[in-house]
């Protein structure tokens, strides 16, 4: 018995190996997953609620007169008031549904950024964002003559607070910060930084692509300006992201993309706009992932926020506990807030390597640069294998990644 | 563990992954080419010295997983001292090898010691890792001044 399994008590209320049994792909293949960070599997109730969409529910929204439709658009308004509660903003029409992460991000870029960033102007990110918080600023600062600031790490991988303070002036503003790195796991103090910030005058953009699957979050008690997600990494499906944004601020912005649904009259001298979140929703949306994305929503809720953070964080605790004990095995990203992620180099073996023969046991990891090559650089790596964690995974699930670790430290012996 | 494993990472393959040979930049090289595989991050630069269409002298460096390195050695002890048709042949009959069918037979493609990478056909995956060395070797034959991908 290892000395996490001494220390941390289960939550005997929450059971991982019942909660699998939701994922048809986890059910039916005995798969290890150990990549939700990337995307995460879906549950039965997420595939049906798209399923039902389709053979039940289906009109476009926000058009017909006709009963279908009002119902569809009923469907996916509802949506955006659960997605509303789901992570605290004060009103429904702060939610606007975009593709992703990415895209949420490139909105605030596109829109606020150009209204409101000039010649000399300053966007702070931090070193470990991923590339989708790094390369739409550095566009918007190429366009603007603006300048990109990098507020540093230590070598745990926890941000250096007193350094990215320093690095914050009347200059300053945007800031641009992951809640939950996808490389390291760590946990950055959202709250903390968007109060500094707001001290200097800059607005918060906060890349929550990783917390939200792991974490609860509420967006008026952090105070940030914009919080940005994919339903893909919180058990629904591609294709559905979420903006949200202080209304008086979404208010303030022009239109992202022109079209259809983001007007209010179009006449060829000139078009008027719509109120929002529909003035940054042009073109038909992904309705059919909109009601796959509430029922994620739904299932997470109904598991309970706090049952999955407290059952990820002793999942935490017991890997890394026993990963520890793997010779020659490094852990990289050792910040004392962490979570759900655990990167990791294995001496004399490449982590291509150790992946191929990861999925040859059956476990699924990622390996590489995980679209965060400057995190990478920082730790002197060019690659590392991650193994992240879900409210799926079981402790049965480490005790393989571990098992598996030992035949590739035999092979390469 | 299993015996495709093995097959992929034989002894020869191990080997040449801790002991890469012709690890450096010769002290004269007159064709340089950089291959990345920006899906792992696996970078190498091979570096050939040819004279009267024959490569007198090669070396390579980077870094890379096992394939990738022990490919890159085999790879530059076998090409040594070949006209650059035999060179590019032999890339043409290496790369039919590793993207070949795994429920065929394997061709008797008279690869000699580079025959170690058939296994690679089990794991497509790999391909790329296996062929990334090859690929900036046919660059720098032909030294355009690119860098060879594997995308």
């Amino acid at each position: 018995m290892s000395s996490a399994e001494k220390l941390i008590p289960r939550d005997e209320g929450f059971d991982p190996a019942r909660v699998k049994l939701d994922f048809p792909i986890l059910k039916n293949t005995g798969l290890i997953f150990l990549d939700s960070a990337a995307s995460a599997q879906k549950p039965q109730c997420v595939i049906d609620a798209i399923a039902n969409c389709y053979s039940r529910d289906y009109a476009n929204i926000h058009r017909g007169v006709y009963e279908l439709s009002a119902r569809a658009t009923a469907n996916f308004e509802a949506v955006r008031e659960t997605t509303q509660l789901f992570i605290g903003a004060a009103e429904a029409r702060e939610i606007v549904f975009v593709r992703n992460t990415t895209e949420a991000i490139n909105l605030v870029a596109a829109t606020y950024g150009r209204q409101n960033v000039g010649r000399g102007d300053e966007v702070l990110i931090t070193e470990m964002e991923h590339h989708s918080n790094i390369v739409p600023w550095q566009m918007l600062c190429e366009e603007k003559g603006a300048v990109l600031k990098v507020a540093p790490m230590d070598d745990r991988g926890a941000l250096m607070l007193d350094e990215f303070e320093k690095l914050l002036c009347t200059r300053t503003k945007i800031v641009a910060v992951a809640h939950i790195s996808n490389a390291l796991g760590t946990v950055n103090p959202v709250k903390e930084i968007t109060r500094l910030a707001h001290a200097h005058g800059a607005v918060v953009v906060i890349d929550g692509a990783q917390a939200i699957p792991h974490h609860r979050v509420d967006v008026a008690n952090l105070d940030c300006d914009f919080y940005a997600l994919s339903g893909h990494k919180v058990f629904g499906p591609t294709g559905v992201g979420v903006l949200y944004g202080k209304a008086a601020l979404l208010e303030s912005m022009p239109p992202y993309q022109g079209g259809g649904s983001m007007i209010e009259t179009v006449r060829f001298e000139k078009s008027t706009y719509a109120d929002i979140p529909q003035r940054f929703e042009a073109g038909t949306p992904d309705i059919g992932g909109v009601a796959g994305f509430g029922a994620a929503l739904d299932y997470v809720s109904e598991l309970g926020l706090d049952s999955i953070e407290r059952h990820e964080r002793e999942l935490l605790a017991y890997a890394t506990d026993l990963l520890a004990e793997v010779p020659g095995l490094r852990l990289i990203g050792t910040a004392p807030q962490k979570a759900a992620v655990i990167s990791f180099s294995l001496e004399g073996v490449h982590p291509h390597d150790v992946g191929s023969i990861l999925d040859h046991e059956g476990i699924a990891v990622r390996t590489g640069h995980h679209c965060a090559q400057p995190v990478m650089e920082h730790f002197g790596v060019p690659a590392t294998v991650r193994a992240s964690l879900a409210l799926y995974n079981t402790r049965e699930d480490i005790d393989a990644l571990v098992r598996a670790l030992q035949t590739v430290r035999e092979l390469f012996k | 563990m299993s015996s495709d494993l093995r097959e992929l990472y034989q002894s020869v393959i191990l080997d040449h992954n801790k002991h890469p040979r012709n690890f450096c930049k010769p002290a004269c090289t007159n064709r340089t080419a950089e291959g990345i595989n920006p899906l792992c991050g696996d970078q190498l630069t091979v570096y050939l010295d040819v004279e009267d269409g024959v490569v007198k002298d090669v070396g390579f460096s980077g870094t890379g997983c096992a394939i990738s390195t022990a490919s890159a050695s085999l790879m530059t002890q076998t090409i040594k001292g070949m006209k650059i048709e035999e060179a590019e042949r032999l890339f043409k009959g290496f790369r039919e090898m590793v993207t070949a069918d795994p429920q065929s037979e394997p061709g008797d493609k008279d690869l000699g010691k580079l025959s170690v990478f058939s296994g690679v056909r089990e794991f497509p995956m790999r391909v790329k890792c296996a062929t990334l060395a090859w690929h900036a070797m046919s660059e720098a034959l032909h030294d355009t001044g690119e860098t060879a991908t594997t995308e």
